[in-house]
């Protein structure tokens, strides 16, 4: 158990209790850098500011409220059969969307599989995201057009494709920079470990973007770590940083900070985003077998959304028509994603032999051959 | 070695000269692995490339072959053509999850938008007397892998050429070594026009049986066909020199003429490349076989200490009583 996962579970403080705590900041509380308490009260960091206009500050609520909305729809698609599985970031919005506004357009990004967030700051049209959790493809956009690489679901494996680009980022002089989501349960991973030897003795300009959301399936952080996860990053030769999951503000602000060191030069950075798995681990898991209640409660008093629709509205940044204009957007992306997917077509028979070699591979043609035969057998019968 | 120029060299020489010309004509091929630079790799295949072009395009990598592969296919992404070195079969396997899952796969995934021009390295097989893992033929554990092409040649001129166009592919390519044989010479012209890379040749013509491998086992089967002329037997050899994909018009082509067909591999029998062709082969052209296709190889036992390879290892004897029965029927 962690210093700060043992705070996390006290109870909320009174508005008293949080302003005193703001102006006098203790050692473990600096550990984790926040921005915009779960009370919505702009607090200062040593390290991290952020300087944002109203315009920028409602920008990142109608991210998280239309990544929320579309995240909820998919797993409503899952529940009436028209997904196979979905993967539900709920609660993570902050820790995606904060670092997902981070990036250039030139940065280079390698998601998990629960990425929808970042996905959006990409511009991937959400319904790409969903073949794969309908069955119709394992991916399929080109990722080179987004700078999104494509879903990866063996976990971990996707921080050394990462850390290998960005060495390529390095050998072409650009001055990108490349980040690579994983979570708690990849931290085990040895291809985690091996991604963080390669980028640091190669100096690659690459940030490790772990969000800690306290549950790999069913096992805690504590199966996973004896330490807090961003303190590896200094057995390895780089800085390694707490940021509040559920802050958007502190997430944009740590990894615009990471990158922007990643691209000077400066080599890899890991940002732990400290945050918490609301829904289950997929749409097949139960969460109720292994978790109480009472922490999914102490989370939700820390909701990323609502702590700066509270910070909006108390700094009069937005208004009630703002909040409305947005529900209704929401509404009409649920809408949008929701046709998509029905009228998704299922690929034709034929492309299980497609795109597997680029050059051509003569077992595939003669195996294509084949079984094209033997469909075409049945229309002759006239079935 | 000058370009265009015939040659007699060792394939430690030949793949070490297919490589430098790659480095030489596409900047995006970099050369990668442990211990590839200073010392030129374990078998020198590397000698000397990091001293022409650099730490920054023959690289040497921290010890995690996981980690060689991964970094490879994110190079792969952004446009360069890595050539991988693993430094013994052995020790391939960390490295087995990012082949098969992600490398294999990464193609297809993306619906074809992504290439994944990788090549990995293998010296394979046993005859060296080394240690346990330094030994294995892994081969198969490959060729059953969608999306990965398999190839290993016998020869310093195959050596050259197949690592030209294993480069050039936009497949990945696992190019088996035939480490045993690293120090053969053999003639290698590097103005020819080279055949297709997954095509298999007929290494000697012969009408009564056709002996196939590849690889280390070429060798071996061209002995046992000299040793079996001399008893009048007409042995085939040919030299299969891609497992995946395998080139079975070329050996049906061989069988329907000579009838029997002995397959040979140091790998073990058991679900190994030569069940494949065995299977295949006996679909294709049944009704030619003068015999069941016969399979000389490994046993399903782990590679021994190098005290007892010799009898592990398909030599000469074995190959030749394998022709023998075959001939018997």
């Amino acid at each position: 158990m962690t210093v700060d996962s043992t705070a996390a579970r006290k109870p909320r403080r009174s508005s008293s209790t949080k302003r005193t705590r703001a102006k006098q900041p203790t050692a473990d509380q600096t550990q984790l850098v926040q921005l915009l308490t779960p009370e919505g009260e702009r607090v200062e960091h040593p390290d991290y500011s952020i300087d944002l206009t109203p315009e920028e500050l409602r920008g990142l609520y109608r991210d998280m409220v239309l990544t929320r909305r579309f995240d909820a729809e998919a797993t409503t698609l899952q529940r009436q059969g028209e997904l196979g599985l979905w993967a539900s970031l709920l609660g993570q919005e902050a820790a995606q969307i904060g670092s997902g506004r981070a990036l250039r357009d030139d940065d280079y990004v390698f998601p998990t599989y629960r990425e929808h967030g970042v996905a959006w700051c990409r511009d991937v049209d959400p319904t790409n995201l969903l073949g794969m959790f309908r069955g119709v493809n394992n991916g399929g956009w080109d990722p080179n057009s987004n700078n999104f690489h494509l879903y990866t679901i063996v976990i971990g494996s996707q921080t050394l494709h990462a850390t290998g680009y960005a060495m390529g980022v390095a050998k072409d002089g650009a001055d990108s920079a490349v980040i690579a989501y994983f979570g708690d349960g990849a931290s085990s991973q040895g291809d985690v470990a091996e991604a963080f030897t390669f980028s640091a003795v190669y100096n690659a300009p690459v940030v490790f973007f772990c969000q800690n959301n306290q549950w790999a399936i069913s096992e805690p952080t504590e199966r996973q770590t004896r330490v807090p996860l961003y303190q590896r990053a200094q057995g390895y030769g780089f800085p390694g940083v707490r940021v509040d999951g559920n802050d958007v503000l502190a997430c944009l602000a740590v990894t615009r900070a990471a990158l922007e060191r990643a691209r000077s030069g400066q080599g890899p950075m890991l940002v732990e985003a400290y945050t918490y798995r609301m829904g289950a681990h997929t749409t097949s898991d139960d969460p109720t077998r292994y978790r109480a209640d009472e922490e999914r409660e102490l989370w939700e008093a820390k909701d990323p959304i609502l702590r700066l629709r509270t910070y909006l509205t108390r700094e009069e940044f937005a208004d009630e028509e703002f909040f409305t204009a947005l529900e209704q957007e929401s509404d009409a992306l649920a809408k949008r994603v929701r046709d998509a997917v029905r009228s998704m077509p299922d690929p034709d028979h034929m492309a299980i032999f497609e795109n597997i070699y680029a050059d051509g591979h003569a077992l595939v043609d003669e195996e294509r051959a084949q079984f094209a035969a033997y469909q075409a057998s049945f229309a002759e019968e006239g079935h | 070695m000058a370009a265009g120029s015939t040659e007699k060299l060792s394939i430690v020489k030949a793949i070490n000269a297919s490589l430098r010309k790659s480095l030489e004509t596409d900047n995006k091929v970099v050369i990668m692995g442990e211990d590839v630079g200073k010392l030129g790799g374990v078998f020198r295949v590397t000698d000397g490339l990091q001293k022409d072009f650099g730490e920054e395009r023959v690289i040497d990598t921290p010890l995690a072959e996981s980690g060689i592969v991964g970094t490879a296919i994110g190079l792969a992404l952004r446009g360069y053509r890595p050539v991988v070195e693993i430094q013994f079969d052995g020790f391939v396997f960390p490295a087995y999850d990012q082949i098969v899952t992600q490398l294999a796969k990464m193609h297809a995934r993306a619906l074809g938008k992504v290439k994944m021009p990788v090549v990995i390295r293998i010296p394979y097989g046993g005859g060296i007397g080394a240690v346990e893992h330094h030994s294995e033929s892994p081969e198969a554990l490959f060729a059953h892998v969608a999306g990965l092409k398999c190839v290993s040649p016998s020869n310093a001129s195959d050596a050259y050429w197949m690592m030209q166009q294993a480069i050039a592919s936009d497949d990945p390519v696992i190019y088996f070594e035939p480490k045993r044989r690293y120090h053969d010479r053999s003639e290698v012209n590097t103005s020819a026009i080279p055949g297709p890379l997954h095509a298999a040749r007929v290494e000697r013509a012969g009408t009564d049986l056709t002996l196939a491998a590849y690889g280390p086992m070429v060798k071996v089967c061209r002995d046992a066909a000299a040793a079996a002329a001399e008893e009048g037997k007409s042995i085939e050899v040919l030299d299969l020199r891609s497992i995946s994909p395998i080139d079975f018009d070329g050996i049906e082509e061989s069988v329907r003429k000579t009838g029997r067909l002995v397959i040979v591999h140091e790998a073990p029998v058991f679900f190994g490349s030569g069940a494949e062709v065995a299977a295949r082969i006996t679909e294709r052209c049944f009704y030619h076989l003068e015999a069941p296709v016969l399979r000389v190889g490994g046993f399903h036992a782990p590679y021994p200490p190098s005290r007892l390879e010799d009898e592990y290892l398909p030599g000469l004897d074995r190959v030749l009583d394998a022709v023998d029965r075959a001939l018997a029927y």
